[in-house]
């Protein structure tokens, strides 16, 4: 075998190991999707109740659309980050159970397990996505349904769910039990919320937190779900840097990932 | 040229030795049992082996693989059936296989094949397609071995393979892993803490105390070298060379020492 062909067939054995971990989370959820209505819950809330009160009071400028508009892809990303951030517990469960063991000593790039386990983060946002889309349909957000733009946002999901599921993954190898895991998501999930333009326009916050925001990724994925989800929405970034921004980082926490997964055994 | 083969293999948890330069040479197509009580070691011996577990210092190879610096290698030779129960709960037992079958590449042409072929040889034909949140104990143990038969591995290692299992549970078990190693000359290295399971089914066995090998032997030389006469039992043999450290003297001696294993064992 020639040297590029090695590596071409290293690349489609990573790409396939990959996806069938995603499959395994796939049949999972496919046993019992009720998770996904149950996950449904929190978002409801906010549009229904935060949503519209602050629509009608007015108290935050968001340009030209409604308050409820401009919300609608903060709410999707919290969402996103809020179901992401706990697959770090999923991870330190499996570890109780030896199921990660199983995995680590089976033939599958270490990399490949764990963005198998973020692109099924993303297969759980999407199902978040869908199901906020209905709810503003309900709420009369001026939703745009152009096809690319669609799938536009199913991309800035995944990429979100990725992110954040990683992300947490890392912090599960790290602190390595459930107890602790519990209470560092807690304070983890808020400032990333709160620290970024989910809710309120980054323009109205005070200066240091407007630093913290642009160093959030959360940021730029509620930028980047703003411009797409919404007829006539904008973007302060543009939609090159969002995508850029959420694929390195994406990256980058895989790559690290990679190397602290095995160590949750240890 | 043997499939394992460890030199001075030694892992310590803090202050604790947990193995302690063992050395140990496993031939094809042995069933090796390493015995000892809760906290002998066994489980980190396998996690080493396993390339689980970096070892502190020492050597460890697998098939001529180094665990250290081949591990990839040594992963694809091996299968492991962890300590504690670690099927997936929320898939079927059809599926749990599937999915490994994936991961050591299995054909697609051969993967229902050998996947229905495996469940059939554990005798789980039946339930093969319920959910294994709905199995016993013993069809669990049996889908874990089932899975770790699949891809039909040069080695196997499986760490207390009927703990929990009733007493006819547990012959079953024994059963298949003796045609495994008939009918495919798989290489067993197993662990428990049953004497009588070494006694049934292991080729050779090392008597492990403290993180160090205290025996090591077929069960009749062990037998023999405790030097009783024919109708000694392992049990006998275990306190024989796990004992001797601690010199009490007197016939007392005997007494305190069968507490002393008894309590261990639990
Ligand atoms: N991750 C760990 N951190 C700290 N100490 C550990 C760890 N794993 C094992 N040990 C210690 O190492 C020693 C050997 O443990 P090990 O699990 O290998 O024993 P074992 O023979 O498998 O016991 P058992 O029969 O209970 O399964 C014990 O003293 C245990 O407390
Ligand atoms: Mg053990």
């Amino acid at each position: 075998m020639s040297f590029a062909q090695r590596h071409l067939k290293r690349i489609y054995s990573f790409i396939y190991k990959t996806l069938v971990i995603a499959e395994l989370e796939a049949r999972k959820l496919r046993h019992d999707p009720t998770e996904l209505f149950t996950r449904a819950v929190q978002p409801a809330l906010w549009l229904l109740v935060f949503g519209q009160v602050f629509t009608r009071v007015r108290a935050i400028p968001t340009g030209n659309i409604p308050y409820i508009d401009f919300m609608t892809p903060g709410i999707l990303a919290q969402s996103v980050l809020f179901i992401a951030i706990f697959y770090g517990i999923a991870i330190i469960w499996e570890r109780d159970l030896g199921v990660v063991h199983k995995f680590l000593v089976s033939p599958t790039p270490r990399a490949a397990l764990v963005l198998g386990k973020a692109l099924s983060a993303g297969l759980r946002g999407l199902a978040q996505g869908f199901i906020i889309i209905v709810l503003a349909l309900i709420l009369r957000v001026h939703l745009n349904f152009n096809i690319l733009a669609l799938f536009g946002v199913a991309v800035a999901v995944i990429l979100g769910s990725a992110l954040f599921s990683t992300f947490s993954l890392i912090v599960a190898c790290i602190v390595k039990t459930r107890e602790r895991f519990m209470g560092i998501g807690q304070v983890l999930t808020m400032p990333l919320f709160f620290a970024s333009n989910a809710i309120y326009p980054i323009s109205i916050m005070p200066s240091w937190l407007k630093v913290v925001s642009h160093l959030n990724p959360l940021t730029y994925e509620v930028d980047i779900l703003r411009r797409l989800m919404l007829l006539g929405g904008t973007s302060s970034y543009g939609v090159g840097v969002d995508l850029l921004v959420l694929i390195l980082a994406t990256g980058i926490l895989v790559v690290i990932g990679a190397v602290m997964y095995p160590k949750v055994v240890v | 040229m043997a499939i394992i083969e460890t030199n001075s293999l030694t892992r310590y948890f803090g202050q604790i030795v947990a193995v302690d330069n063992l050395n140990l040479t496993v031939e094809e197509g042995e069933i090796f049992g390493l015995i000892g009580p809760n906290g002998a070691g066994k489980t980190t011996t396998i996690k080493m082996l396993t390339t689980l577990l970096p070892p502190t210092s020492g050597r460890a190879s697998i098939a001529g693989f180094d665990i250290r610096h081949q591990s990839a290698q040594v992963r694809k030779v091996i299968g492991y059936v962890p300590q504690l129960i670690s099927a997936d709960s929320t898939l079927s037992g059809y599926e749990n296989l599937l999915i490994f079958a994936k991961l050591y590449d299995l054909p697609q042409s051969e993967r229902e094949k050998r996947v229905r072929g495996a469940l059939h040889f554990m005798g789980l034909d039946e339930v093969a397609d319920k959910l294994v949140k709905n199995y016993s104990g013993g069809m669990i143990r049996r889908l874990e071995i089932a899975q770790s038969m699949l891809h039909r591995l040069r080695l196997l290692f499986l760490d207390e393979p009927t703990v929990g299992l009733d007493p006819a549970a547990r012959r079953a078990v024994w059963e298949h892993i003796m045609d495994l190693r008939n009918q495919f000359g798989t290489t067993i290295f197993l662990t428990t803490h049953l004497m009588d399971e070494a006694d049934e089914l292991c080729t050779r066995v090392a008597i492990m105390h403290l993180g160090k090998v205290a025996a090591i032997g077929s069960p009749a030389e062990l037998k023999k070298a405790v030097g009783r006469g024919e109708d000694v039992s392992l049990d006998e043999v275990f306190i024989h060379f796990t004992g001797n450290e601690l010199d009490e003297g007197g016939n007392f001696r005997d007494v305190s020492r069968t507490r002393r294993v008894a309590r261990r064992l639990g």
